[in-house]
């Protein structure tokens, strides 16, 4: 235990003198925080229409007006030809490009129904889709206000179906409340799993790590006094992240903040028991980064920050559900947005700490001594 | 009967089919200076890191400090210091924090850390510079700090692995200054070197070739052996026949 | 020359020396490819909803049956109450659930207006609304049919997918993930080389050696240059042999176009590395530091039109951003250099201005 102090006030000491990383521990995580969430909306408010009219009628003005009142659309340019439409498309000006056919309202009136043609730039996917179904929405709401439309209906009763839709824990369904505990959590793992991952392997690189390997310490006591520095760290960035949260976003959790606590220490413990194997493994720093970035990377994207988990086929939930991050991601966003409890996280819990035990058992079991 | 630091019998250290120690076999009494020779590549830091407890051997016995060097290499590590051919303190910590680290680690309590850094300062004459960056001091006086560190908690036995690479010839006389009255205070010293006037500071030596001892006497015996004037022309003689080639 | 060749032959060596990091930026454009190309969706897929149908009648049935057939939903009927609707939600097992009323038929009969409410777990906006939309759309679609008279006149849109008729959502992502791995690799890489250099103290020997620095930054320069052409080719490959991605345009604009980005790139690591003095501050700066930014500002995973103006300006200052333009456009929509000149200028521009700075700095440092 004696022999752990000196270890911590060596390793505190270290990070405390090298003033670039430490403002970058704390400042880039914070600064990056606070813009992030700002830039991740997939709130897609302004699709842009070029509108070709060839029947310059009625019901064609009366359509374009509907487009144009929507609210999610911005009509830029009206073309006479879809050729010159397709130039805005190409020129990334336009994200769909609408054609109402000569004879539009002739053929509507006289066969009862009339194609318009729609053409999405189908590269830009999520624009593309939303924008197709937001069309589509307006469409049918036009067709249901069409006054002859409206005539049949008043004639033969036939039921309406009221759907009533609310969200719950988010009623303005906001995106931020779901992004913003998820960027805090990926910051998190980037600082703890970086600093860590590089640390170790530092000491090789540099060569003090035989010297250390010559003195009686043990492997517990040099991975501790590795891990509890950057612990600490971590959960200050933590906290200063949830003050972020309520600061910028006026996010505060619903649940317990001990609770939160209690689970992002055991997931710190976890994440830098990952850093700490992969600096055991890696000869030195340029590969440390890498492999830490290399799992970032796969942590970052399956973990179900951007994307849902329940859509990924099974293979990829597997991998999903041996990321620690997901777990976690997954815990705060329960805790902060729907106040879960203690008895609803439990299973999450496990897994974290599942992680903390492996990780690091590993990470003291593949450093040696001796070798 | 006199008590030994080392006992090394048939030593050896396979990689594949390299022979980085060959059955090896020597013994250092208590107290001695003993100088390990050899050319580059000749298995001197191999031999060493095993006496040190950083790499198992693969076959043969030796034991360091009464100790085994198979089964206990934590008993070992406790009762050795070691100074490594890198220059193994921390750059960004301060003389006095290096001193109270590596103190702090070997169970030194802080009350004897204190103390016994006052002395050392003081008879280094780093009094001025204790809370400088260890990084910033030059080469020489970074070694001979090294070397107090590593016998800083009094060990039986002191490792130095060519302590004195790079470090100018006034230094390097303090340097063996600072060895001869460790040795006088009771510590074995196990150091290996480059420099062949060096070699006529140990009370023994031995001359390594391709992984074999090749030669183990006191410089006298040695040069008288080889017919020689100096440790040089013997290490020249025996050197010669290394077939494997310096990295 | 000569001894430039030489020394590129040097630089060459320690980079293949490092097995483990080359096996890792090669590793990365694969495990990208793959996971965006077969795990990840924007779609909802299998979405666990409950069911409270407190009616049973004939219409709910062909509604749920509805439900049912489609693959979005994994669907659990049970009856709830909102307190266990609510416990159901903070244990994230379900996303929504759908409730029916008692007397849905009879009222929708008689009353000619039934309701039936749909409540999300808004914690997850993005598929609250999804699920909300299709739950909506398959309602409204059961309603029209089943009402006699359906709408008499009806406008028909028939949505025609530009440059994707195939609808392959790898499209979406490949571009970008090409601007990511090369800015990334790239810029991180490159930086560490020449800091690492200045750390060890071989940095200096170097330059008191005949060789003009600039040179030295050339030499050190080169092999990254060659890999990431590699790892580029590599994802084209992929691409196409494993996405069925087809290039519609010039292969040869491609690359070069590439080329020039993989430039701009190692000329700002070259920049990073004049600006730090240890690997762990580069490695920080170009890898995490990076890594978020380059994601969004490309805007290849968020529409970049929602963004705050202050973002899109800043994007604008994003190599990755420009880039991203160039490939869809050769790439994907088959455009010619004419679609493309700006971008390209900017690029050019960008890539003078680093290595100016890179250059300059470097000699002031002798």
């Amino acid at each position: 235990m004696k022999v752990l102090r000196f270890i911590l006030q060596k390793e505190f000491r270290q990070i405390f003198r090298d003033k670039t990383i430490l403002a970058m521990m704390f400042v880039m995580p914070t600064v990056q925080l606070i813009v992030m969430p700002l830039a991740m909306n997939f709130d897609v408010k302004n699709v842009n229409i070029s509108l070709v009219d060839h029947d310059h009628s009625t019901y064609s003005q009366k359509l374009i007006s509907k487009i144009a009142s929507s609210g999610y659309f911005r009509i830029i340019s009206s073309d006479f030809s879809f050729k010159e439409a397709l130039m805005h498309i190409e020129k990334e000006e336009a994200d769909l490009v609408v054609e109402i056919p000569s004879g539009f309202e002739r053929n509507l009136v006289r066969d009862g129904a009339q194609k318009l043609a729609v053409s999405v730039d189908a590269i830009n996917g999520s624009k593309a889709s939303i924008g197709g179904s937001y069309l589509n929405t307006v469409i049918s709401d036009f067709n249901a206000g069409i006054d002859i439309n409206i005539r049949n209906i008043n004639k033969t009763p036939s039921g309406v179906i009221d759907i009533s839709f609310r969200n719950w824990f988010n009623p303005m369904a906001e995106y931020k409340y779901y992004i913003v505990p998820g960027i805090l959590v990926l910051l998190l793992t980037m600082i703890g799993g970086f600093m860590t991952a590089l640390n170790i392997v530092r000491e090789k690189e540099v060569g003090t790590i035989e010297q250390i390997n010559v003195t009686p310490i043990k492997k517990w006591e040099f991975i501790l006094g590795k891990l509890i520095p950057f612990w600490v760290i971590g959960m200050t960035v933590f906290s200063i992240g949830l003050v972020v949260c309520f600061v910028v976003y006026r996010i505060v959790p619903e649940g317990s903040i001990a609770l939160i606590y209690l689970i992002a220490s055991v997931y710190l413990i976890a994440l830098l028991g990952f850093g700490l194997l992969i600096s055991t493994y890696s000869d030195n720093q340029v590969q440390a980064m890498f492999v830490a970035f290399f799992f970032m990377m796969i942590f970052m994207l399956m973990s179900g920050l951007f994307t849902s988990i329940d859509s990924m086929p099974t293979w990829a939930r597997i991998i999903s559900n041996l990321t620690p991050v997901t777990h976690f991601i997954k815990v705060v966003r329960m805790i902060v947005l729907k106040g879960s409890g203690f008895e609803e996280v439990k299973t999450e819990l496990c897994y974290i700490l599942a992680f903390a035990f492996v990780l690091n058992g590993w990470a003291i079991w593949n450093y040696r001594k001796t070798n | 009967m006199e008590e030994k630091a080392i006992i090394c019998k048939e030593l050896t250290k396979q990689f594949g089919d390299f022979y980085a120690v060959n059955k090896i076999s020597f013994e250092v009494s208590k107290g001695e200076i003993f100088g390990f020779l050899g050319a580059n590549g000749a298995g001197k830091t191999t031999a060493m890191r095993i006496l040190c407890g950083l790499s198992y051997p693969s076959s043969g016995t030796a034991s360091v400090a009464g100790f085994d060097v198979y089964r206990q290499q934590e008993s070992i590590k406790k009762n050795i210091g070691y100074m490594s051919q890198k220059f193994s303190l921390y750059e960004n910590l301060t003389v006095l924090e290096n001193i109270e680290f590596f103190g702090g680690v070997y169970g030194v309590s802080r009350k004897e850390i204190k103390e016994r850094s006052n002395d050392l300062l003081e008879t280094l004459g780093l009094q001025k510079e204790s809370r400088k960056m260890v990084g910033e001091l030059p080469l020489g006086w970074k070694q001979k700090l090294a070397f107090s560190v590593a016998i800083f908690h009094r060990p039986k036995i002191v490792f130095l692995d060519e302590p004195t690479g790079g470090v100018d010839p006034v230094t390097r006389r303090q340097f063996w200054d600072m060895i001869y009255e460790a040795a006088a205070s009771g510590i074995t010293v196990f150091v290996t070197t480059h420099y062949m006037d060096e070699a006529e500071y140990c009370n023994r030596i031995s001359v390594m070739v391709d992984g074999r001892v090749e030669a183990l006497d006191t410089p006298a015996n040695l040069k008288h052996q080889f017919s020689a004037d100096t440790i040089d022309e013997v290490f020249y003689q025996l050197a010669r026949g290394a077939k494997r080639s310096a990295d | 020359m000569k001894q430039l060749f030489v020394f590129i032959r040097k630089e060459f060596f320690h980079v293949f020396r490092d097995r483990r990091t080359l096996l890792i930026m090669f590793g990365l454009p694969v495990v990208q490819i793959l996971l965006f190309g077969f795990a990840l969706t924007n779609e909802v897929k299998n979405a666990h909803i409950v069911i409270s149908d407190n009616s049973g009648d004939v219409q709910t049935l062909q509604i749920i049956n509805k439900i049912r057939a489609s693959s979005y939903f994994t669907v659990e009927e049970s009856v709830l109450n909102y307190k266990a609707i609510e416990k159901a939600f903070r244990r994230g097992e379900v996303k929504c659930a759908l409730i029916f009323p008692a007397h849905f038929s009879e009222d929708l009969k008689h009353g000619g207006k039934t309701q039936v409410q749909i409540i999300a777990d808004g914690s997850d906006p993005n598929t609250a609304k999804t699920i909300i939309n299709y739950l909506t759309a398959i309602i409204t679609d059961y309603q029209q049919q089943s009402s006699s008279s359906g709408l008499a006149y009806r406008i028909i849109p028939e949505t025609r997918m530009l440059y994707n008729e195939e609808g392959n959502g790898s499209l979406n992502f490949i571009p970008g993930v090409m601007a990511l791995i090369l800015m990334i690799v790239c810029t991180a890489l490159t930086s560490v080389s020449v800091v690492k250099e200045k750390e060890l103290g071989t940095m200096e020997i170097l330059l008191v050696s005949p060789f003009k620095p600039v040179l030295v930054l050339i030499a050190k320069a080169v092999p990254y240059l060659v890999l990431s052409f590699a790892n580029f080719t590599l994802i084209v490959l992929l691409s196409v042999f494993v996405l069925d991605v087809e290039i519609k345009g010039s292969v040869i604009l491609l690359f070069v176009e590439s080329t020039l980005f993989i430039i701009t790139c190692l000329s700002l690591g070259l920049l990073i590395s004049n600006a730090t003095s240890s690997q762990q501050t580069a490695l920080l700066l170009s890898l995490m530091g990076m890594m978020l930014p380059t994601m969004i500002f490309t805007g290849f995973m968020f529409p970049l039109e929602n963004m705050p103006w202050i973002f899109r300006m800043i994007s604008n200052i994003v190599p990755a951003h420009w880039y991203f333009l160039i490939i869809k456009a050769v790439m994907l929509k088959g455009l010619g250099f004419e679609y493309i000149w700006k971008e390209t200028l900017i690029l050019i521009g960008m890539t003078i201005a680093l290595l100016g700075i890179a250059l300059k700095n470097f000699k002031i440092r002798l």
